[in-house]
């Protein structure tokens, strides 16, 4: 491949992985910059997203656009509701310690995950996508001074994986307005900024709390609602999502969500464009790499806060 | 004083209550009900089962093959126990599940051997957790019949336990699949393999297969087999590609081959792959359907075919999978035919080995090996139901048919069928050399 749509494509894969691996992250930014819980669970909502996105699916029958729009709508909202019951009778007995809520979200995680594994069993299940067209694209190409548009090989992309990346963007701005613009998000960011003022004034902070884990879990489960007609749902497919999500929250800034945001994009075209040209296996060490490097010498992130 | 208190202990364990008495009577209860079903074995000198430890891929990126070995020994199973058994003996089949991880694999194997107290080992599929498990088999002196297809049997890397008389391993199958490739499809080759044990015999032995054909590899991609997206993998694929080799494994298959097709849009090169990418896998799934027109490697036609033998027809039978190669419960539980007939067959030698060195018991494992290596011919019949075979008691490795099937109208019609003998190469070891 010639070097141009070669980049191109890298470009594009990237920014598939980055708009997946934002909504993930964003999520678990909210939860930690909220609550400042780290939950080691979040794979397994991404998982739990992707299976009842099969389920429903199946359910819809027929109309794959039918299956895909109610999936989209619902498994969310049920992810989001599960992570809430956790929270209530999980974390909040454990009264949010730090090193408690750990080991209480990595007893979660198995606990997800093998009741995926007994009920809906081993197997890598297909979502159909509710469309799906390849759209092959064009590169200029300079020859004898004359600027020409030629269909390189290999050179596309599917309709559905545009729409995956807009989807995100969309979402991800729905989440900024709800942050910045309505009362919910005021609640959220006073509970972020002082927990125990926020209580002082009379803000229900348990129920923030619930709702800003169910939002957390929603959005991962969101994200895998989008991915899940591109891969297949899997009870392991949680891990990836665990990794990179932290790396990215690590390098953004624990608990911001622009830092999330941008760390994602800066992940997700690294990884596009380092797998195209060098290996996969080396993107990860460079992801891995880098979060060393943050650590060391920036370790509030990015663009984070500084805030403990 | 150690000795008084155990006594006493003993004394007190010994000693009959109304819930021992209540259990015993249950028991021969229920013994006394199962009596018709043990009368059948009456003949031997025991009528102890005999324990065959089935290592199965329950979970992990093996699980669709697990489902499908597990069906089809299970079905070979009963059908051998309906035909008296082995020896006058019933078999047992204990499965563990091994996580397809080949440090589970090795504890799997030990469990056998130590708590099941299993006469053998058998029905591993991924190269790497019989890789890992086979040395632990080999020190327990637990015979280990692999279902793997891996050429590392044959290769000498394993031990005299370790056999795969059930299915061919990968070195004979792409070398009998070179002649085709060159000849019909092209000679400019790029490999996209996965990155382990199993997809590095295809990368060795079909590169030094294609190139005695007077073919060209041009390149080699391998994958991660947990990898979930391949898209970035394929622009390393040169222009001048006439044919795309390909064979993968794990929970993404579909995907892989799904992008594979977006990649190249109405551009395809020749494909050749091999029946791995999509086993368990529906061919008429959406976004497939640029396979027409491309050849599969299959162990064993999933659609049956015109001229398709009586055995294969009672092996589908009893096994549960329909004409198109489905479950014949769930149209869309597709199996993994290429494969799965191994596990059939390998408990057929099994059984034959036993019989032919009058297996007793565990004292007996070491009678069992060399009657398994003392086996050549085996010939196409209800024990064999893909083909005929040839064991080599030397490498323990089984030489059989091959299959290519091109893909027409969403089904794969078999369009070409291998000799044995395409199948051969030198012997790499002499395992009988090894002690017992």
């Amino acid at each position: 491949m010639d070097f141009g749509p070669y980049l191109m494509l890298a470009i594009m894969e990237g920014a598939l992985t980055a708009a997946v691996l934002a909504l993930t992250a964003s999520g678990l930014a909210l939860v930690f910059g909220v609550m400042r819980v780290v939950n080691v669970a979040h794979g397994e909502f991404f998982m739990l997203g992707a299976v009842l996105a099969w389920w429903v699916t199946q359910l819809a029958g027929g109309s794959p656009v039918l299956g895909f729009l109610l999936a989209l709508c619902v498994v969310p909202v049920l992810v989001g509701m599960l992570a809430a019951f956790v929270d209530m009778t999980i974390l909040k007995r454990i009264n949010y310690d730090p090193e408690r809520t750990i080991v209480a979200t990595i007893g979660t995680l198995y606990i997800l995950q093998q009741v995926t594994l007994m009920t809906y069993g081993p197997e890598a299940r297909p979502v159909a996508p509710p469309f799906n067209a390849r759209i092959a694209l064009p590169w200029i190409d300079m020859s004898d001074g004359t600027l020409r548009l030629y269909w390189p090989w290999g050179l596309s992309i599917t309709s559905y994986k545009l729409f995956v990346i807009g989807a995100a963007c969309v979402v991800l701005l729905g989440l900024w307005s709800l942050m910045t613009k309505t009362k919910l998000g005021l609640l959220m960011r006073a509970t972020e900024q002082d927990r125990e003022m926020a209580l002082a004034f009379g803000i229900p902070v348990q129920r923030i709390y619930a709702i800003a884990f169910g939002l957390g879990a929603g959005m991962a489960a969101l994200a895998a609602v989008l991915i899940v007609p591109i891969q297949q749902a899997h009870y392991l497919m949680g891990g990836d999502p665990l990794l990179l999500s932290f790396i990215v929250v690590i390098i953004g800034g624990l608990g911001s969500l622009p830092g999330a945001i941008l760390a994602a994009l800066l992940i997700g075209l690294s990884d596009g464009i380092i797998s195209i040209f060098f290996s996969p296996t080396l993107a990860k060490i460079f992801a891995t790499l880098f979060v060393a490097f943050v650590l060391v010498f920036r370790p509030k992130g990015l663009w984070g806060t500084g805030k403990p | 004083m150690m000795t008084t208190t155990k006594t006493v202990a003993e004394k007190a364990a010994s000693k009959p209550t109304r819930r021992d008495a209540l259990r015993t009577l249950g028991l021969g209860g229920a013994a006394a009900a199962s009596m018709p079903l043990w009368a059948r074995y009456a003949g031997a000198q025991t009528a102890e089962p005999i324990k065959v430890g089935f290592q199965v891929h329950r979970t992990g990126i093996g699980a669709a093959y697990g489902r499908w070995y597990d069906r089809t020994t299970s079905a070979a199973a009963a059908l051998i126990n309906e035909q008296g058994g082995i020896n006058g003996r019933p078999l047992e089949i204990i499965a563990e599940d091994d996580g397809t991880d080949p440090k589970r694999g090795a504890e799997v194997v030990e469990k056998f051997a130590a708590k099941h107290n299993c006469d053998i080992g058998f029905g591993t599929l991924f190269s790497h957790v019989v890789i890992g498990s086979s040395p632990r088999a080999g020190e327990l002196k637990l015979p280990y019949f692999v279902v793997s297809e891996g050429h590392h049997v044959a290769s000498g890397m394993l031990n005299r336990y370790t056999l795969q008389p059930g299915i061919t391993d990968v070195k004979s199958q792409v070398q009998a699949m070179a002649p085709f490739v060159a000849d019909n499809l092209g000679k400019k080759v790029t490999m996209v393999f996965p990155d382990f044990a199993f997809g590095h015999d295809h990368r060795d032995y079909f590169t030094a297969a294609i190139e005695a054909q007077g073919g060209e590899m041009l390149e080699h991609i391998a994958i991660p087999p947990t990898e979930t997206s391949f898209t970035k993998y394929f622009p390393k694929i040169p222009r001048e590609t006439e044919v795309i080799y390909h064979v993968m494994v794990g929970p993404a298959v579909l995907t892989f081959v799904k992008e594979l097709g977006e990649f190249f849009g109405p551009q395809r090169p020749e494909m050749f792959g091999f029946l791995d990418s999509l086993e368990a896998v529906d061919i008429g799934s959406p976004g497939l359907e640029f396979l027409d027109g491309t050849y599969f490697w299959e162990g064993n036609p999933r659609y049956a075919q015109e001229n398709q033998s009586e055995y294969d027809a009672f092996f589908r039978e009893r096994v549960g999978v329909d004409a198109n190669g489905a479950s014949v419960s769930d149209p869309r539980d597709v199996s993994t035919y290429a494969h799965m007939f191994g596990c059939w067959e390998t408990l057929h030698v099994v059984k034959a080995g036993m019989e032919a060195s009058g297996y007793r018991g565990t004292q007996d494992r070491a009678a069992l090996i060399e009657a398994v290596e003392a086996m050549t011919d085996l010939p196409h019949s209800i024990a064999h139901p893909q083909g005929a075979k040839v064991f080599n008691g030397k490498t323990h490795q089984v030489f059989g048919k091959q299959y290519i099937s091109k893909v027409v109208d969403g089904k794969m019609l078999l369009v070409h069928t291998t000799s044995i003998e395409d199948t051969f190469y030198p012997d790499e070891v002499d395992y009988t050399t090894q002690s017992l």
